[in-house]
């Protein structure tokens, strides 16, 4: 209560009440002399505006007026390593209504109905477009118009009040399927991306990248747009241009992609579902990006038919999903390189010494048996012949030794389980199990039968085509590359330590796994001019009785398609001085020695040329 | 009796002044009228409105219940929590790109409009608790409580608000008789300010002001509006273009027809003639207040009484010259006749205290 004490404070001097109102008289008088004096200023400003100038401003108003048009920038080209052209600017024609010329909506679009179709989509979209722009500025009815159709309406243009032809720039990617995953789209300004980009940056724009590269540079490739004040007459059409502020348009954008890499990687895919990787080793360039099926983005630019769209989105081999960014598979045995680096330095293996492969392996105090893919076991096996002929029961067993955990964390140093960090949104994480995890997930104890079959890639683990393509150039340049880019690279740093004779024990069980007697992917040895490495991998797909033996991978022809495994193949070229790495998936494509590895050396071939 | 005579004595009973009554209701109504055609003769848009000014109707007569002798208890306190409010709003409010509101979750409150009624309230009584004129000290710190919370509302950053509660404060300084020296102090202290003040200001208020100085600096944005809004003023000449046909085509070129710039369409459709009408019926409201004020015979009524009709007096004064290119684009509203709610509870609110604090009939009481 002492604030309210001192507050109240009662004052030494004696207080004249009369006196006090008498002062606060005097300033109220004051006080109504200065509003006065406003009031007196306002009626004189507006008389000023609204009767001496009244013959200035209804000119302006009525007939002769000075109007703003927002400029365009031109969104940058996208070119790949070489400067040819991935995403271009054509010239095209749209149909545009200034709404204030329009005497007759209903007649207006009547008229023009009779001359060119309007569908309802675009006519729903017109009427969205017209309620956001000012009633001067023109508002497109409909884009990309044929030929014929602009004829049309130039023959009847003087008839059409408020409507007009004109040229603009239409985004087209002239390689369709090839690149729709990495270049992505650009599509159609809503409402929403205006508040979000700021309405004064893309006031003249209609387009904004999308997805892919359209998508994460959109700053560099939009630009920034300029503004045109015109004087028009009392029909709105310009009479002449007062001023010009150039639009400062967008900047090309070069790739580290190579057209003709990006075709090999498709044309090998052959049909085929999946996706193919191809990293420079040294710097992470991504040199192909292929997802297939693809899709023709142009389809997206002036908006895809809703019909179009669900037939994309219907199709079961899934054309719009992005297998490279965001595929999450199994990698079966491509993971046994990076495993055995990990055992390696763990000292769990050592690379000479053998253990003795009876075509199966147990848990102790498990009546299940895990399996090799070869009926009878491989025999005496090293860690050459372990890569070489891909036996599951080494794995196995190293699997048992290191230990979940242990081995979560030395596949981390490859990349797995996290985004690579390619200049792409929405890249997807992959999953790279531990006890934590799993308790985390499903509060559930982690079991010893789910080491085991990590140890062969299977089970929670899964990776992105194009972590297995990172996982491989690190790989290949012996820990030192730098992220997988497109365009913005970054400094290659050394991520993951291993001793030389590691390296090189497991560089040559790759290599054996091509050039050796008994290699899994011995058959494509001849496919590239050149000696390289790689390693396959099957994913199963569909799960097999726990005592039924391993489907030969010949068998799997005989499966329906869905139902086939995954093949998987990652693989590096030249083997002395590595300069490209690379990663195939191939869903439900049966095996990775007989359908992934010829992808990857066909593409190999074109790419070591 | 007549039935005038007998709508005053109701409205007397319930402690309110039939004239300013009827000039608040005139002026609502033009307001709801200009605003049906500002927005495009959107029904709900009047609809709305008329259910904000309802809200603020209903809070000017709970106001204008409450006894004098409660208020000189209560300003401290009240002053107190919406100057806390203010502090809060700073940390975890909500608004978009500006601090302003506080979410209660039922309501969202923005404490800046508390504080147009609470710092003159709490001036009034602090120095009117004192002899007057008031001596340094009391003025002192007056004018560091009106920096405070004006200052509060500046770095919202809100500069239309922090203007009417800063002028509204210092107003009741100066009823109360602050001597001509100290007031000629004060303003050389606040044009050394001023250059602090101007670096203290977020960018899109400096480019307001920049922009006022020099419209084509921004030609597609604030300097746009200040041009087209002179177009439409210009355009309505003496008596107008009539009602719901503004020949700048319901200024859909300005992007808030029916908010700020509402004025804009009022000067376009009703000519010089329909301004002058309405800044008189502003001027009568004005009058009708210091009429209020000249029949109280307490300092703390008269100088409560004139803080408020001050910031009233501002918010019509910015807004207008705003419109017609005198003043930089600030986002005041015009006072009752904008399209928004919190101003309008609020004004309503204010115009409820004036009442309550000049009626002599005891609430409820014959």
């Amino acid at each position: 209560m002492k604030l309210a004490r001192w507050f109240k404070q009662a004052s030494a001097r004696v207080r004249d009440g009369a006196a006090e109102l008498k002062v606060i008289d005097r300033r109220f008088q004051w006080l109504g002399a200065v509003m006065l004096a406003c009031l007196l200023l306002l009626a004189g400003r507006f008389a000023q505006l609204q009767i001496v100038d009244h013959e200035l401003y209804a000119s302006r108003a009525e007939n002769n007026r000075v109007a703003l048009r927002a400029l365009a920038p031109t969104r940058g080209l996208i070119l790949d390593r070489k400067g040819r052209v991935l995403a271009e600017n054509r010239p095209a024609y749209r149909l545009v209504v200034v709404p204030e010329r329009v005497p007759d909506w209903e007649a207006m679009l009547d008229q023009v109905g009779a001359l060119v179709t309007i569908s309802d989509d675009e006519r729903a979209r017109f009427n969205r477009a017209r309620q956001r722009a000012r009633r001067f500025q023109a508002v497109p009815l409909k884009t990309n118009l044929r030929s014929d159709e602009v004829a049309r309406l130039a023959a009847h243009r003087h008839r059409l009040l408020g409507v007009e032809v004109e040229p603009y720039l239409t985004r087209h990617y002239p390689h369709g399927a090839l690149f729709a995953h990495v270049l992505g789209y650009v599509g159609r300004i809503d409402e929403r991306d205006l508040e979000r980009l700021g309405p004064d940056r893309y006031r003249a724009s209609t387009h904004v990248g999308r997805t892919g590269i359209e998508q994460a540079y959109e700053r560099v490739l939009h630009g920034q747009p300029g503004v045109e004040t015109v004087e028009t007459n009392a029909q709105g059409r310009t009479v002449r241009v007062l001023e010009r502020q150039a639009p400062a348009n967008g900047q090309d954008l070069q790739l580290t992609l190579d057209l003709d890499f990006q075709r090999a990687a498709a044309e090998a895919l052959d049909g085929h579902a999946g996706a193919v990787v191809v990293l420079d080793v040294d710097t992470g360039a991504v040199r192909a990006l292929v997802s297939a099926p693809g899709y023709d983005p142009n389809q997206f630019v002036n908006g895809i038919a809703p019909s179009a769209y669900q037939a994309l989105l219907d199709n079961p081999r899934r054309p719009l999903f992005n297998r490279f960014l965001q595929g999450a598979y199994e990698p079966g045995s491509t993971i046994k390189p990076f495993l055995a680096l990990a055992g390696l330095a763990e000292g769990v293996i050592d690379s000479d010494e053998e253990m003795f492969s009876r075509g199966w392996f147990e848990l102790d105090g498990e009546g299940r048996r895990y399996r090799d893919w070869k009926r009878g076991g491989h025999g005496w096996v090293d860690l050459t012949k372990a890569l070489a002929e891909s036996v599951n029961v080494y794995f196995y067993e190293m699997a048992v030794d290191l230990g979940i955990d242990r081995m979560a964390r030395e596949l981390a140093l490859f990349g797995f389980g996290q985004p690579t960090g390619i200049d792409l949104l929405g890249e997807g994480d992959g999953l790279l199990p531990t006890r934590a995890w799993k308790r985390g997930q499903f509060g559930e104890a982690w079991f010893p039968g789910e080491t085991v079959i990590t140890g062969i890639g299977q089970g929670f683990v899964v990776a992105t085509p194009l972590q297995l393509a990172h996982a491989t150039a690190l790989l290949a340049a012996e820990g030192r590359t730098g992220a997988p880019y497109l365009h913005t690279p970054t400094a290659p740093s050394q991520r993951v330590v291993h001793a030389d004779p590691h390296w090189d024990a497991v560089k040559a069980g790759m290599v054996e796994v091509i050039h050796g007697p008994t290699g899994t992917a011995r058959a494509v040895a001849q496919d590239v001019p050149i000696r390289f490495a790689g390693k396959t991998g099957t994913a199963q797909v569909f799960g097999l009785p726990d005592d039924a033996d391993a489907v030969d991978e010949r068998e799997q022809d005989n499966l329906p398609e869905h139902l086939r495994n995954h093949a998987l193949f990652v693989g590096f070229a030249p083997i002395d001085d590595p300069k490209w790495a690379i990663s195939v998936v191939v869903e439900h494509g049966g095996g990775g020695a007989t359908v992934a590895a010829p992808i990857g050396a066909d593409v190999m071939a074109r790419v070591v040329q | 009796m007549s039935l005038q005579r007998i709508g005053a004595n109701g409205l007397s009973l319930i402690r309110l002044d039939a004239i300013l009554m009827g000039l608040l209701g005139l002026l609502m109504l033009i307001g709801l009228a200009v605003l049906y055609s500002a927005g495009e003769q959107d029904a709900s848009l009047v609809v709305n409105q008329s259910i904000r000014l309802g809200v603020g109707l209903a809070a000017m007569l709970v106001l204008a219940q409450v006894p004098k002798r409660l208020w000189l208890l209560w300003a401290p306190y009240l002053f107190g929590l919406a100057l806390a409010m203010l502090l809060v709003v700073e940390w975890v409010g909500v608004g978009r790109g500006a601090q302003r509101w506080l979410d209660f979750g039922v309501i969202r409150f923005q404490p800046s409009e508390a504080m147009k009624i609470t710092l003159p309230l709490v001036l009034a009584a602090y120095l009117s608790e004192r002899p007057l004129p008031p001596s340094l000290m009391p003025t002192l710190i007056s004018v560091v409580l009106v920096g405070i919370s004006s200052g509060l509302i500046l770095v919202q950053p809100d500069l239309g608000t922090a203007i009417l509660v800063g002028t509204g404060g210092l107003a009741v300084v100066f009823l109360a008789g602050l001597r001509w020296r100290m007031i000629a102090g004060l303003g050389a202290l606040v044009m050394a300010a001023l250059p602090a003040m101007w670096l203290n200001l977020r960018d899109y208020q400096k480019n307001r002001i920049l922009t006022f100085l020099d419209p084509e600096r921004d030609p597609l944005g604030q300097g746009w509006n200040i041009i087209q809004s002179k177009i439409a003023v210009g355009s309505g000449g003496w008596s107008g273009t009539g009602w719901l046909s503004g020949s700048q085509s319901h200024l859909e070129f300005l992007p808030e027809p029916h908010t700020d710039f509402i004025f804009s369409v009022l000067a376009e459709e009703f000519g010089w003639l329909g301004v002058m009408a309405v800044l008189v019926i502003y001027a009568l409201i004005i009058i009708r207040c210091l009429q209020l004020a000249q029949q109280c015979t307490d300092p703390f009524a008269r100088l409560v009484i004139g803080g408020i009709v001050v910031s009233f007096f501002v918010y019509v004064v910015v807004n207008v010259s705003m419109v017609s290119g005198l003043l930089p684009v600030v986002g005041v509203p015009l006072p009752l006749m904008s399209y928004g709610g919190t101003s309008a509870v609020t004004l309503l609110a204010g115009f409820g205290l004036i009442q309550g604090l000049h009626s002599r009939r005891r609430f409820m009481g014959h």
